[in-house]
């Protein structure tokens, strides 16, 4: 087939070509790449780890969810985490709700219920802005898909591969709650912002380091540390973001298998039709 | 090479009762069982089947989720949330379709490169040629919408960027984005006419290769050698079973590959910026289309400089208008190739120097597609400005010079001496091997 090897020496030339013309890149955000550390939920075979997604949201309400909402979550979806219908009940009653209008056309106050989704810190946009310095904390649901740093020509190759590698997300949100450290001699930070070389947008945020070792106690053992607190949070994130993450890579190997199997049989079959063509 | 007349014999009385009455039995017999197809296809020749399986997965994941979609700015994005999480299997539906929109246009671009190779275009096919063309703008309008839907950042700032393009039409323009968005800006009319379009444009291009196959089979297939069939007998198979175990099982490999992209890379080809719900009042960073459309943003960006009479003020096309221009003429240029590359050699591999500019074209479009999704500044502008001459050379000027000026290697003379040759090479290469008409 001339047209394959043509095409294989087209792909190889571009792939020269790009790798050429790379280092010519603009110096873009983040500062330093992700670093990668190992997620249970990566690989096709990936699951989640109950206890750090339970640790996650320890850390989630005792310290993020002052600033941060999470609003595509209910109560009941903590059923995924081990929790039971008593448990999830009882967080959702202890969050306050509004609710109405009632007869009176007053809106009022009662506990929560596994329907309810976490109610945000803040009223609005314009409060959650005014409250932070202009920057509004972004809300949590999707963040671990939506804060992914673009990987690079030839990585992204790679990456399809081996792996394969999805987890840019919770990697960067992991990089980034221990990335928090002293700027480099000369360089200037400004004022009501922070320096972060792991940061997407930029050198410097307005977040302040919101990690400290022993700040959420932890019951089952785990160490008490900030690199910890940042996993546990990393992945609880990823789990917010994309709930059916396992359910989507079991269905997935299933597929394959069966896809696999499917696709020799049909190759069995075409070769003996095409063999009877023989002379 | 449709065969004359049909051989169609309808073995049950009812069969010869719809048969008298409306012959669409005999039809799709005639069409995808008595078809006469070259022997010697090669497996590149598969991509118009698995594009035809690629509409229906489209067409039937895309009713589906329309089903629970909410065309309004102030839902559309949590409703596409809604689907991923709450809906049964709404998060495979999604996926299903937002990948199979990236490995459709994987198959057309393929599809493309193949015809062009083998001069799948030529006489008499040109019909067929340009019927492919109209499809692939109308998969690139429909591709384009369907990202606008999901409301993120990224939806919001292409669907800005792409409708102002149209402004730059003189005169006109301005009226012209004011009746494509609905309004003086992106906003909820826009949404919802491309909802609207999104779901009709499909059907359209399904009756558009309804068109495209009936020209095929007008024709016929083209071949590696480029040579028309001379003996049906000797160079044919009928199209079942030959070529639709040999599609399917082109179209099983496909599908796998697909597999691992919606199973474990779901996100790989979007763009992680459409997980933030669109914000009029902040532009990303970069903005950049899907990768599919990279090579042709690449050529809209290459066009900074107004172009004027020389030596003075006047401004007869600027950078804007210009972009828009060269960016549309990638694609009708598309529609003039039979017209443009006049060899009477078909396939490329009798055409030694078509095949080494065919390379380069290939690489240019690739390289093209890299420089799209870079900021244009600097070195990437005067990259990108020289791939688009040269996209545009190939076409104009090489194409109907080498129509001109190359020799051809000699040409078999018919598809069955060229088989022959190529099974006796291959024997003698491995003697155990069965000798594999189809490759």
């Amino acid at each position: 087939m001339k047209m394959t090897r043509l095409l294989t020496i087209a792909a190889a030339a571009a792939a020269v070509g790009l790798a050429a013309a790379a280092p010519a890149q603009a110096a873009d955000y983040p500062t330093k790449d992700p670093r990668q550390i190992e997620w249970s939920f990566a690989g096709p075979f990936g699951h989640w780890d109950i206890g750090q997604l339970q640790r996650g949201l320890k850390v989630y309400i005792e310290v993020c969810s002052s600033c941060h909402s999470l609003d595509l979550i209910a109560f009941r979806n903590l059923k995924a985490l081990g929790y039971s219908d008593a448990q999830v009940k009882a967080l959702a009653s202890e969050y306050d709700i509004e609710d109405g209008p009632n007869e009176d056309g007053e809106m009022f106050d009662r506990p929560g219920v596994p329907a309810d989704r976490f109610p945000g810190p803040y009223a609005n946009a314009q409060e959650a802005a005014a409250a932070n310095n202009g920057a509004a904390p972004p809300d949590f649901s999707l963040l671990a898909k939506a804060r992914a740093p673009q990987r690079g020509f030839p990585t992204f190759v790679f990456d399809v591969f081996w792996g394969p590698y999805a987890e840019n997300g919770p990697d960067y949100i992991y990089s980034l709650m221990t990335g928090y450290q002293d700027p480099p001699a000369g360089k200037e930070v400004a004022e009501g912002t922070h320096y972060n070389p792991y940061f997407i947008s930029g050198d410097t945020l307005a977040m302040a380091n919101p990690l400290d070792d022993d700040l959420v106690d932890y019951d089952d053992g785990s160490p008490q540390t900030v690199d910890q607190y940042a996993a546990d949070i990393s992945a609880f994130m990823m789990w917010a973001a994309e709930p059916h993450l396992v359910e989507r890579k079991q269905l997935g190997f299933k597929t394959m298998l069966f896809l696999i199997v499917l696709t020799a049989l049909v190759y069995l079959t075409k070769k003996k039709v095409w063999a009877a063509l023989k002379q | 090479m449709s065969g004359g007349h049909s051989q169609y014999k309808p073995s049950s009385g009812l069969m010869k009762w719809l048969d008298a009455r409306l012959p669409l039995p005999r039809l799709v017999y005639d069409s995808f069982v008595a078809y006469p197809v070259p022997r010697n296809l090669n497996n590149w020749y598969t991509f118009g089947a698995i594009l035809s399986a690629i509409l229906v997965l489209q067409i039937v994941t895309g009713v589906v989720l329309a089903m629970h979609y909410v065309a309004s700015t102030d839902l559309a994005f949590n409703s596409i949330e809604h689907i991923m999480r709450d809906v049964n299997y709404g998060w495979l539906m999604r996926r299903l379709h937002a990948n199979g929109a990236s490995f459709f246009f994987v198959a057309v671009y393929i599809h493309m490169f193949r015809s062009m190779y083998y001069g799948s275009y030529k006489e008499p096919r040109e019909v067929l040629w340009i019927l492919g063309v109209i499809l692939f703008i109308l998969m690139i309008a429909t591709a384009f919408m369907g990202y606008v839907l999901p409301w993120g950042q990224m939806s919001f700032w292409a669907a800005t960027v792409i409708t102002g393009l149209f402004s730059a039409i003189p005169f006109i323009g301005e009226t012209i984005q004011l009746w494509l968005l609905g309004g003086f800006a992106v906003d909820n009319a826009t949404l919802n006419r491309f909802f609207s379009l999104h779901y009709l444009l499909p059907f359209i291009i399904a009756g558009v290769v309804v068109l495209h196959v009936w020209a095929l089979h007008v024709s016929g297939q083209t071949n590696p050698t480029g040579v028309e069939v001379k003996n049906m007998r000797k160079e044919t198979v009928p199209f079942t079973p030959y070529a639709t175990i040999k599609d399917l099982f082109a179209l099983m490999v496909f599908l796998l590959v697909m597999a691992w992209f919606v199973f474990y890379l779901p996100d790989f080809l979007g763009h992680p910026d459409n997980y933030i719900p669109a914000d009029p009042l902040k532009t990303p960073a970069h903005i950049v289309p899907e990768w599919y459309f990279l090579p042709f943003y690449a050529i809209l960006r290459a066009v900074d400089f107004n172009i004027g009479i020389p030596f003075t003020e006047v401004v007869l096309i600027d950078s804007k208008l210009g972009g828009v221009i060269a960016m549309f003429a990638s694609l009708i240029v598309l529609l003039f190739l039979p017209w443009l590359d006049t060899s009477k050699v078909r396939s490329g591999n009798y055409r030694p120097m078509f095949r080494q500019f065919f390379l380069i074209f290939v690489v240019v479009c690739i390289g093209l597609g890299w420089l799209g999704s870079k900021p244009a500044e600097g070195g990437y502008v005067i990259a990108a400005q020289v791939l688009t001459a040269w996209y545009f050379l190939h076409f104009l000027v090489i194409l109907p010079w080498l129509s001109r000026y190359e020799t051809p290697k000699p040409i078999p003379a018919s598809i069955a001496d060229a088989v022959l040759a190529d099974e006796s090479s291959a024997s003698s290469a491995d003697k155990k091997t069965a000798p594999q008409a189809a490759e």
